[in-house]
């Protein structure tokens, strides 16, 4: 009897309390940096694509949504030559950002994607390459490994040793 | 002509009031959820009432094949007749009812005896099982609040000499009758909100376990009919706990008297939403149990020993 006139006081006081809320497209919603949202691809800090086409992209969607493919231009460096996303099919699980080994796709605080026409939901790879570097600004693939595209010379990359002549026999 | 006048107030005022209750009670039971409620059509949210009304009246009005299509059709209206019937005798300030009856509370507990047949004949003729069962529990629930309810009254009417809903509140002059009668007041309050199957009584309709209980197979505007006539019920059992024991419309006569009745009549209707928004809903059995086995002797002794008090005074 006690805790039923106990609850019902309660319940009122919550008349009194903030409300819960956020009005929506007066108010924006505070999304953290890593938010899994819309995904973009990034470029490297010399302005260059960070993507090299290697598939584990597509390969980990689950629901199959990115589709590429891969080309190389005249120095052997890898690019894609389409890059599609289907956001309509995109669950926003962020595996592709996971997979990426270059850090070129990525996912960021935005959701606001709605569209009337279920085609416009297909973005292409001018939709989804940005200007900026993303959330690792400084890495630049090619700094680090891979082929000679003219970035850095063979071995000469940050962690990397000089080739060694295998048929030498000085140490 | 006034007697047009004053029934065509009633019941504008009367369904107004019912219609704006669904925006009032959502706006109300978000506030103590800590939410907003609707709040986009309209400023407040105002004109959401009138959004739903458009939408339910443009809905498709369906009966189902395997109904029974006179008694379906007939059950909702049952519902609005009785009770827009009761308001009739309700006085709303001094001259202004439709019919100043000397049996208006007889009368009020006659037509909500009535009600029931739309519960239960809702449910029986919609032919479906989840339908009948939450008119059985209705019926079974309605007859045992119902007896005490009755009950419950028989104090005030002892005190006030009358069933005279205008004289009843005539004799609270002096003092309102929650003080001398104030189990009274609980027990009719109780039974109140079980007659109008409102939460946390609303077991007839317990969405968790019978989909919608007897308006299941309803839809439209028939089931808005239901809806308007719950709201009607709240108004109307908050209506009369005003006139019964708080003193109708009497007050301090810096304002009309009108406003008194509808301003304790609305604190009632937004004390009905806050058990909405606080209480859950009691098992069958625990129902029943405190119908029978606590309310009702309650009810009893309540008026035992007015009616000895009473006799001793004079």
């Amino acid at each position: 009897m006690f805790s039923i006139l106990r609850s019902i006081w309660y319940t009122f006081l919550h008349a009194f309390h903030k409300r819960e809320t956020i009005l929506y497209p007066e108010k924006k919603p505070y999304l953290p940096p890593r938010y899994r949202g819309r995904i973009i691809l990034s470029r490297d800090p010399d302005g260059e694509e960070r993507c090299v086409a290697c598939y584990l992209c597509a390969a980990a969607c689950p629901v199959d949504c990115i589709s590429l493919q891969a080309t190389e231009d005249e120095l052997g460096r890898r690019y894609p030559e389409f890059f599609r996303i289907n956001f309509s099919r995109c669950i926003y699980c962020g595996f592709c950002e996971e997979a990426c080994p270059t850090y070129a796709i990525q996912l960021i605080p935005d959701f606001e994607m709605g569209e009337f026409n279920r085609q416009n939901m297909v973005y292409e790879k001018e939709h989804l390459l940005i200007n900026g570097q993303g959330k690792y600004p400084g890495y630049n693939f090619y700094r680090n490994a891979g082929v000679d595209v003219g970035v850095k010379g063979k071995g000469e990359g940050a962690n990397e040793e000089l080739p060694v002549d295998v048929r030498s026999i000085m140490p | 002509m006034t007697y047009l006048l004053i029934i065509a107030g009633v019941l504008l005022i009367v369904l107004t009031i019912a219609a704006g209750l669904i925006w009032v009670e959502r706006r109300l039971l978000a506030l103590w959820q800590d939410r907003y409620g609707p709040n986009r059509v309209g400023p407040f949210g105002l004109l959401q009432v009138l959004a739903d009304m458009i939408k339910i009246f443009f809905k498709e009005d369906w009966v189902p094949p395997f109904a029974d299509k006179p008694v379906f059709v007939l059950a909702p209206g049952i519902l609005i007749a009785t009770i827009l019937l009761t308001f009739a005798v309700t006085p709303f300030a001094p001259g202004f009812n439709v019919f100043d009856s000397n049996i208006a509370i007889l009368f009020f507990l006659g037509n909500s005896s009535l009600g029931v047949y739309s519960v239960v004949l809702g449910g029986w003729a919609s032919n479906n099982k989840y339908s009948l069962l939450g008119a059985m529990r209705a019926s079974a629930q309605m007859l045992t609040y119902e007896v005490f309810m009755g009950l419950s009254l028989m104090g005030v009417v002892m005190m006030a000499d009358s069933f005279n809903l205008r004289e009843i509140v005539e004799a609270q002059r002096h003092v309102w009758f929650v003080f001398p009668q104030f189990i009274g007041f609980v027990i009719f309050l109780i039974a109140g909100i079980a007659e109008t199957h409102r939460l946390p009584f609303d077991i007839p309709e317990a969405e968790g376990e019978l989909v919608a209980g007897f308006h299941s197979e309803y839809s439209g505007m028939k089931f808005g009919m239901f809806f308007v006539g719950e709201y009607l019920g709240v108004t109307l059992i908050s209506a009369l706990i005003t006139l019964l024991f708080f003193g109708g419309w009497l007050g301090p006569s810096f304002l009309p008297p009108i406003f008194w009745f509808f301003l304790k009549t609305g604190i009632f209707i937004c004390f009905f939403i806050l058990l909405r928004a606080s209480l859950p809903r009691p098992r069958y059995d625990q129902l029943m149990g405190i119908g029978w086995k606590v309310l009702l002797p309650l009810a009893l002794l309540n008026i035992l020993v007015t009616g000895a008090i009473l006799i001793y005074i004079k």
